[in-house]
């Protein structure tokens, strides 16, 4: 693959990479806490990955295999975008394949394949900070993460309860890591909450226009906040997936017409594929849609 | 403690009781003449003192002081603690001062709104204490809400409203629920019946003294309101230009009131 010319490797120059390295080591050092950076401009605004991506610029070696997903999806525009950057200013090579990936840079997802302990997980993030609903001010929150004061971030979760019944927060559901930090896991579904528990990965988190990063070091303990009364639950489906008959991944609801029709599809496309290719079937098999990728799935 | 002091009567025993709070030769002062210097005095469990004294006379600056929020210049403020035994609220670390505000004091503001979590709903904001010091059981939260809503005279239907869409007088009074559901021992009051109109005020002081009286609580209550002082205190201090001119039990600094700045406070009461 070809390397851009007039950029160092993977963009960013050796200092930056240098302090944002500074800045991951004492992430990892301190589980779940919020490392201040110097955050770099990159060529795309803030809000569409630029945190992840300088931290993915800051690992990234020649050697290494880059996967790039979006909601799950490797072909999606911030995937496909993300990835041809690299592609171009990194020459790396990239993959769809999440049991091939050394470094998978993520929005909104972790991929339903079990991560393995050669690989970097690296998510994008909007809001570092998960007691900014109760707490406006930085300087108060700091002292409350230094203090270990996270009573008031149940506050959220009572409000929850007392509206809907039960805790609809579905995303960006707050975790407390290795006993110590709250953390907010980045807008991911609950429903992989529970995977970022001991994973064998290390996995990396940037926020670009907060410039913060923070990490949780491979085999640490990652709990989902909740009631003694109302414990912590992720989501879970009537259906399957329409292509690959799965049951247990994440699955996105499709409009497939101006009728109403609809179908369940696995949000993990390269899973997906996978299972398609070990020979699992869902219920679309005998349409006509089923040799469509979700992405040519007409949804206009 | 805090329940024997209802019983006792004689100035002996009174004596033999540590105070709960105490202060030394506090000094705070923004200028010559702007906040508050040279106070010294005891607080007892159960007792409710007042502090009266013109706008700017540092009444406030006072309470922030005795309340932690705000370091003074020099002295001392010493806090009996049920947790800590006996502090320095400025010579310990700060993480202890802050488990006192959310477990052993309450603070009411003038404003609700500087007291409440405006966007939470009401059963929230007394729950949020309860959750700061480590309940973790929806339901027994909630039941707990429903008591206080219930001890403040708010209809427990009101649960899941906003404190936004309450009166300014829910407002106080769900503040005042807010602060008392952890059982704290001392309350500070900032003026809680400003801005309520006389018989939202005269509701509320008579909830507060019921409330005071029933869980045997020692208050500090800032006011420039003599009436308000007269209802509630037990003992008076009154300030004029950042220095305490006169104090004593209620009925005797009101009724034969010694310094000048006192009498001519006294007599500036409409008479009728």
């Amino acid at each position: 693959m070809s390397t851009a010319t007039g950029y160092n490797f993977a963009y960013l120059d050796e200092q930056s990479k240098r302090m944002i390295r500074r800045a991951i080591l004492k992430g990892v050092a301190i589980p779940g806490y919020q490392v201040p950076f110097g955050g770099r401009e990159m060529p795309l605004p803030h809000g569409w990955g630029t945190g992840g991506m300088q931290v993915t610029a800051s690992v990234i070696g020649e050697t290494d295999k880059l996967k790039v997903i979006d909601q799950g999806a490797d072909d999606t525009t911030n995937a496909v975008s993300i990835r041809r950057f690299f592609a171009h200013t990194a020459g790396v090579e990239t993959t769809e394949q999440t049991a091939d990936a050394t470094l998978i840079q993520t929005r909104h997802r972790i991929p339903e394949r079990p991560l393995q302990a050669d690989q970097i997980l690296i998510y994008q993030v909007p809001i570092p900070e998960p007691l900014r609903f109760i707490e406006p001010r930085e300087s108060e929150t700091r002292k409350m993460h230094a203090l270990s004061e996270y009573g008031a971030m149940q506050v959220k979760l009572y409000e929850d309860v007392a509206r809907f019944g039960h805790i609809a927060t579905s995303y960006d559901y707050p975790v407390m890591v290795n006993n110590r930090y709250m953390m907010d896991p980045s807008p991911i579904p609950k429903f992989d909450n529970p995977k970022m528990s001991m994973m064998p990965a290390l996995q990396l988190f940037g926020a670009g226009f907060e410039k913060r990063i923070y990490a949780v070091p491979p085999f640490t303990q990652v709990e989902s906040l909740d009631f003694d009364d109302h414990p912590f639950e992720v989501q879970s489906w009537d259906e399957a997936c329409a292509i690959c008959g799965s049951d247990h991944s994440f699955l996105d609801e499709v409009i497939t017409d101006d009728n109403g029709s609809k179908m369940f599809v696995c949000s993990d496309t390269d899973y997906c594929r996978e299972r398609v290719e070990q020979g699992f079937v869902g219920t679309a098999a005998d349409l006509p849609i089923a040799d469509l990728s979700i992405a040519e799935v007409e949804t206009n | 403690m805090n329940t024997a002091v209802g019983l006792l009567t004689s100035t002996s025993e009174w004596q033999d009781i540590a105070p709960l709070l105490s202060v030394r030769e506090l000094n705070k002062f923004y200028a010559p003449g702007k906040g508050c210097g040279d106070i010294n005095f005891d607080l007892y469990p159960g007792e409710v003192l007042g502090i009266v004294g013109e706008s700017g006379s540092g009444k406030s600056t006072l309470l922030s002081c005795l309340s932690a929020r705000l370091t003074p210049d020099s002295g001392n403020v010493i806090y009996n603690s049920e947790q800590f035994g006996e502090m320095d609220l400025y010579d310990c670390e700060e993480s202890m001062r802050r488990v006192l505000m959310r477990s052993e004091w309450g603070i009411v503001h003038q404003h609700a709104r500087d007291g409440l979590r405006m966007n939470v709903s009401a059963g929230a904001n007394i729950g949020e204490r309860l959750m700061a010091v480590g309940e973790r059981h929806y339901g027994q939260i909630r039941t707990k809400a429903e008591e206080w809503l219930t001890a403040v005279e708010i209809d427990t239907g009101r649960i899941d409203d906003r404190p936004s869409q309450f009166s300014g007088g829910m407002q106080q009074r769900l503040q005042i629920a807010r602060n008392l559901v952890t059982h704290p021992k001392l309350i500070f009051m900032d003026e809680p019946t400003g801005g309520l109109d006389v018989s939202v005020q005269a509701k509320l002081l008579d909830l507060l003294r019921n409330l005071v009286s029933r869980l045997g609580l020692s208050v500090i209550i800032v006011t420039h309101d003599l009436a308000v002082a007269r209802l509630l205190a037990h003992r008076l201090m009154v300030m004029r230009r950042g220095e305490v001119v006169e104090t004593g039990l209620t009925d005797q600094v009101l009724d034969d009131p010694q310094h000048p700045y006192t009498q001519l406070l006294v007599s500036s009461i409409l008479q009728n």
